[in-house]
């Protein structure tokens, strides 16, 4: 079983994205569940969703609170909900922002974690390149497949078309694209760099 | 064919394969996503020779719905919470007609205080008005529950309601088999009526009757529930038969053969539970689950039978009466009477408060560890101290205000529902 749980705010796409999710996991040939949480739902107030993923059928129910990863769709959440509530040393981070770690504060919570296992994607920017609009579901849904390998781009980029249409679907399948792009170009750095740290240490030993 | 799909857009698909003749609707969340998604069905033409009634109520979507019936129509609605209550009189009216009405309820909480989110209250409060009352454990579940209540009601000309979970299973992506027109074809022959409104045959529907009758007309209506408790399993062998799968029937075993301890529960949370009772087997506690599938008619017999191994008998559920204890407990309970069984009321998941496989892990280990007074009505996950605080507060000054209100304050509630 495979948790992740997406924090964004309401018309970022948070339910949509775990959706989407569990489509192109399903598209693998694997089982899937998306939920939401729903509160009161307007612009702008936090929105939960949660996606389940396993190779076998899924039966569970209760809402996630130790995920495998975590998608954050707006970093400004964390003066209002405990973001990282149960995410475990080995954990996977999504996170949507055109800063650093370090800018956003969240180097201490970030130490804690792989460092090839999170990554900061500017999705809004790229939602704003490819789409026009500042939704940035779909290119931290490309980001998280690279980042976990739980499903293909291919399979989002699948998910995406069976759910839109035309430009819209066009749009999206570039951001997934270029979320994932940004991602294995991210991933290659950080491996190049914690290697060439151990190899540093080696030196000195 | 196999899809990764939201349960509304299921169940409205399962529904257009059965090809209702008249939908009335009034939305409201969770059902509204099913409504949608059916009115648009007909618009489309997805769904043919059906009027689809956007009426101005839920007492006028029965309404509606009683007058399509009796004029030989197969007739669809769906409601949740405020809604179904708001029908209660034409509840009854389609059930003392005997009109095969089919309804899915999206089940939520009852206000006040006002919550959109899930529980069983809703159709708890209707148990008596004389529907079947089918509930679901998964979507494709519900799916498979909406074939079987078209047959069921029409079999019997009985009105059936579908239950499912409001957001757990309506607003759920999960995978759902869904039939093809043919199969539900073949296994839903079009609706013959046991009684029509016809001008060329005029009769009278729903006359006055006085005491010299009233009585027997009441004793048919029962006498037609309890044969629903042979004509369900027959249903759900057939339906077996035609979609190779098991769905349906009165009751839903899981791990009981030597069971020590069973959990009763019914609809979405079972899930959860067998995930609870293989835990709990790892562990070597004999523990199993009985799912609730028909709650009525109630299977008194079926469950009794069941339940004849069980030391313990812990019954979960997602509503109460209010001054007097479980509901599905207080069946349960009759169902076992005689039996050297201790049944164990819980209340839990009032309101969308999540149940949890560690909350029921710690509540069987206290039943198990003679911790729970079975005595006692038993609320699960219960914020104690809140509720210490408020009575508190409510004993001092002339007028300490509204509970609701002064526990979200206490709680520093800013928008209710918003993740914790």
């Amino acid at each position: 079983m495979f948790a992740v749980r997406i924090h964004g705010r309401g018309g970022q796409g948070a339910v949509t994205a775990a959706e989407l999710l569990s489509v192109a996991a399903f598209g693998e040939g694997r089982h899937a569940q998306a939920f939401p949480t729903f509160g009161s739902e307007r612009t702008g107030a936090p929105v939960v969703a949660f996606c389940r993923i396993d190779d076998r059928p899924i039966r569970l129910r209760e809402p996630i609170t130790d995920p495998d990863a975590l998608i954050v769709q707006d970093p400004t959440l964390l003066h209002q909900v405990d973001l990282f509530a149960g995410l475990g040393p080995e954990g996977h981070l999504v996170l949507n922002t055109s800063s650093t770690v370090e800018a956003l504060g969240l180097s201490e919570l970030v130490r804690r974690l792989r460092p090839d296992r999170v990554v900061t994607v500017p999705a809004t920017e790229i939602a704003r390149r490819h789409l026009g609009r500042p939704v940035p579901n779909v290119p931290l849904l490309g980001a998280f497949a690279a980042l976990t390998g739980q499903v293909s781009v291919g399979a989002v980029c699948d998910a995406v078309r069976d759910r839109f249409g035309g430009e819209l679907a066009e749009g999206n399948v570039a951001a997934a694209l270029a979320g994932h792009e940004h991602v294995r170009a991210m991933l290659g750095r950080t491996v190049g760099r914690s290697l060439s740290q151990s190899s540093r240490r080696s030196a000195d030993a | 064919m196999r899809s990764q799909v939201e349960g509304s857009q299921a169940v409205a698909r399962a529904v257009t394969l059965c090809r209702p003749q008249v939908i009335a609707a009034y939305p409201i969340s969770p059902q509204t996503h099913i409504v949608e998604s059916l009115s648009d069905r007909v618009r489309t033409g997805e769904l043919a020779g059906c009027e689809y009634l956007m009426v101005e109520s839920e007492f006028g979507a029965m309404s509606a719905c009683i007058g399509a019936s009796g004029a030989g129509a197969r007739a669809y609605t769906a409601t949740s919470s405020q809604g179904l209550l708001f029908m209660a009189e034409a509840l009854f009216n389609a059930s003392g007609l005997g009109l095969p009405v089919v309804m899915t309820v999206a089940n939520r909480a009852i206000g006040a205080p006002i919550n959109i989110w899930n529980d069983h209250s809703d159709a708890m409060a209707m148990r008596d008005s004389g529907w079947i009352q089918l509930y679901a454990e998964s979507n494709q579940e519900a799916v498979d529950l909406h074939v079987q209540a078209f047959r069921l009601a029409e079999s019997l000309s009985v009105p059936v309601m579908v239950c499912m979970d409001g957001f757990v299973l309506t607003h759920a992506f999960e995978e759902v088999d869904l039939p093809t027109q043919e199969q539900v074809d073949a296994f839903l022959p079009p609706l013959v009526p046991r009684q029509l409104l016809d001008p060329d045959e005029p009769v009278t529907i729903g006359a006055m009757v006085g005491p010299e009758a009233f009585a027997e007309v009441k004793y048919l209506m029962h006498v037609k529930q309890m044969a629903a408790l042979d004509e369900i399993p027959v249903i759900a062998r057939e339906f077996e038969a035609a979609f190779g799968r098991s769905s349906g029937g009165l009751l839903r075993p899981y791990r009981l053969e030597d069971a020590e301890t069973v959990v009763v529960a019914l609809g979405s949370v079972l899930g959860t539970i067998q995930d609870v009772v293989d835990a709990m087997r790892d562990d070597g506690v004999s523990v199993g689950a009985l799912g609730i599938g028909c709650f009525r008619p109630w299977p008194v017999g079926e469950v009794r039978e069941a339940l004849q191994n069980a030391n313990r008998v812990v019954v979960v559920e997602k509503a109460f009466a209010v001054g007097a204890g479980g509901i599905v407990g207080q069946n349960v309970r009759d169902a076992t009477r005689r039996q050297p069984v201790e049944v164990y009321d819980v209340v839990a998941g009032l309101g969308g408060r999540p149940i949890t496989r560690a909350s029921l892990r710690a509540l069987l280990d206290d039943v198990l560890g003679g911790r729970v007074d079975p005595g006692r009505l038993h609320f699960m996950d219960l914020d104690l101290e809140l509720v210490q605080r408020e009575l508190e507060r409510s004993r001092h000054g002339e007028r300490p205000g509204p509970h609701a209100e002064n526990m979200l304050r206490d709680l520093g509630t800013v928008a209710s529902g918003a993740y914790e």
